[in-house]
């Protein structure tokens, strides 16, 4: 998946899980818990719904890399399938 | 309108799942009421059939205000009566005549009918409700639905059943009637300070109507600052007006938090303590449980966390209960509040039933269903109504500890910080574990800080074994 379709699949994703959450503050160095406000609970269902709609499965070893809107959409790119 | 927890005043009636001359049993969700806090389903106490809706759509009901009129039916009424089916077997009442019946308050089923092959007509109930009028109640008494007591205290679990307040004294609760515990909860007057001048000493409503000069001074003086909404808003307004009502909505439920915990501040001597959990165990439990899972049944520390904490309530039973009238009653099970903060601001706190009996793996899973509606804003009555103790997890959103605010008439708060790696040092070495600050806010009137230093303790102790949790 290139990354201007894995930022169009994160930016869906935020919004099903936030969804007061605006586009504008998707910024790469946004945090997800501190900035975004995101807590685990949210994260992981995040987390489910990348592996539901944009297929990428994030193990929790993992996690770390993906506390950054743009960490986790490096990490979609890099694991999609297409 | 019930009480849907204990700072709760007023709802707003948002939907009606019922109609006039449905049949309702008890239990059935027949309205949602919005109490500022959130949307909330609101059951009936009553199994009978709707006889009128006495608020509209729109409109805001003190707590303890008649929302509807449910008629008992034969079937419900607990004189041996002919059966539901005997009854059918009869031609029934044709609907306009059956909606009259309603409005009168007059049951169809106990009429002999003067019409075609028996039927009930217009006059037969007209004579009925005229026959009745005279003593009040030879017609199965009209229920007004739901009346829920607004003395301070615990649930109102079983809620009182009818509107006559004959039945209810057992529970060492006090005897008031209907009327005056609604005007009671209005003028902010304690039941319990009451001196009750009616039947067996019950409160009634010119003891509460005396007794306000002296019990409240100056309670709660604000109404509201926007005064009564507009009635007949409906909730799915045009867009524009979306933005305003989320910021009313956020107003509203700030000031409710408000007022509940300067109350808890005001009579709950706080006392809190805190202690570091040693997650080394929990975490590295957790982390080899989620390898082997989708995502979908992963789990988070919290649950582990939440876990501990309920069976820790059970096993330190002075801090799972409530306190009310200068007394505290433990109670026997643990209903976990869970402290949710919503994302448009302000919290919530809805109990997760039983917590301390649940497998980990269905605790969690009513965790994020809980935490779902919180956030989406539709929880139920009982949810709202009846933690026993109430668990914070802020450090879910990074502060290292946070110390509670009791939730009156709740006795103890419990808060749990950040899970992150800390220096650990034990028999002389040095390490790092996953670590935890947790923290407890007790009331001073139930426990000392050796029962509240046992209870974080054993939180502690339980989630060195995460697998027997």
């Amino acid at each position: 998946m290139n990354e201007l379709d894995a930022r169009t699949a994160v930016a869906a994703a935020i919004g099903k899980v936030a969804p007061d959450v605006e586009e504008a503050d998707l910024e790469d160095s946004a945090r997800l818990r501190q900035d975004l406000e995101l807590d685990s609970l949210d994260f992981l269902r995040l987390v489910q719904v990348l592996a539901e709609d944009a297929g990428v499965d994030i193990p929790e070893r993992d996690y770390a890399k993906v506390a950054t809107v743009g960490g986790l959409v490096g990490y979609v790119a890099a694991h999609a399938a297409a | 309108m019930p009480s849907l927890g204990a700072d709760m005043e007023h709802g707003k009636v948002v939907e009606w799942l019922v109609k006039p001359g449905d049949y309702v049993r008890r239990g059935d969700v027949v309205a949602v009421v919005d109490t500022e806090k959130a949307m909330m389903d609101v059951e009936t106490f009553e199994e009978g059939v709707v006889a009128e809706l006495l608020a509209d759509v729109g409109a805001t009901v003190p707590v303890g205000g008649p929302l509807a009129r449910i008629t008992q039916t034969p079937a419900a009424a607990p004189a041996p009566e002919p059966r539901a089916a005997a009854a059918e077997a009869r031609p029934a009442a044709p609907p306009p005549v059956r909606h009259l019946a309603h409005r009168l308050g007059v049951d169809t089923g106990r009429i002999r009918g003067t019409g075609r092959s028996g039927a009930v007509t217009r006059s037969d109930v007209e004579h009925a409700a005229a026959a009745a009028a005279v003593p009040p109640v030879t017609v199965p008494a009209p229920v007004t639905v739901p009346v829920v007591p607004v003395v301070p205290g615990p649930a109102p679990r079983p809620a009182p059943r009818t509107a006559s307040g004959a039945e209810r004294e057992e529970t060492g609760r006090i005897r008031s009637s209907p009327r005056a515990r609604w005007l009671a909860a209005e003028l902010g007057v304690d039941l319990a300070k009451v001196p009750g001048t009616g039947p067996d000493g019950a409160v009634t409503e010119s003891d509460v109507r005396s007794a306000v000069p002296a019990a409240a001074p100056a309670a709660e003086p604000e109404p509201r600052p926007a005064g009564p909404q507009p009635a007949g808003r409906a909730p799915e307004a045009v867009p524009g007006a979306d933005r305003a009502e989320r910021a009313e909505r956020a107003a509203g439920l700030r000031h409710a938090i408000g007022v509940l915990m300067a109350k808890s501040k005001k009579s709950i001597p706080h006392y809190y303590l805190s202690t570091t959990l040693d997650l080394r165990a929990a975490v590295g439990w957790m982390q080899e449980v989620n390898a082997r899972r989708p995502v979908s049944a992963r789990l988070v520390p919290s649950a582990l966390l939440l876990k501990a904490a309920a069976l820790a309530a059970r096993e330190v039973p002075e801090m799972n209960g409530f306190y009310t009238n200068g007394a505290f009653r433990p109670s026997d099970s643990v209903h976990l509040g869970v402290a949710v903060a919503l994302r448009r601001g302000g919290l919530v706190a809805p109990a997760i039933h039983d917590a301390d009996s649940l497998p980990v793996d269905a605790l969690m899973e009513q965790l994020r269903d809980l935490v779902a509606r919180a956030r989406g804003g539709r929880l139920q009555r009982a949810e709202m109504a009846d933690p026993t103790i109430t668990v914070t997890n802020l450090g879910d959103l990074g502060v290292e500890s946070v110390f509670g605010v009791i939730y009156p008439p709740q006795v103890a708060m419990v808060g749990f910080g950040r899970v992150s790696e800390q220096p650990w040092a034990q028999d002389g070495m040095l390490g790092i574990r996953p670590a935890a600050v947790a923290t407890l806010s007790a009331d001073h009137r139930v426990s000392d800080g050796l029962r509240g230093g046992r209870f974080l303790s054993v939180i502690d102790e339980l989630l060195q074994k995460p697998e027997e949790l």
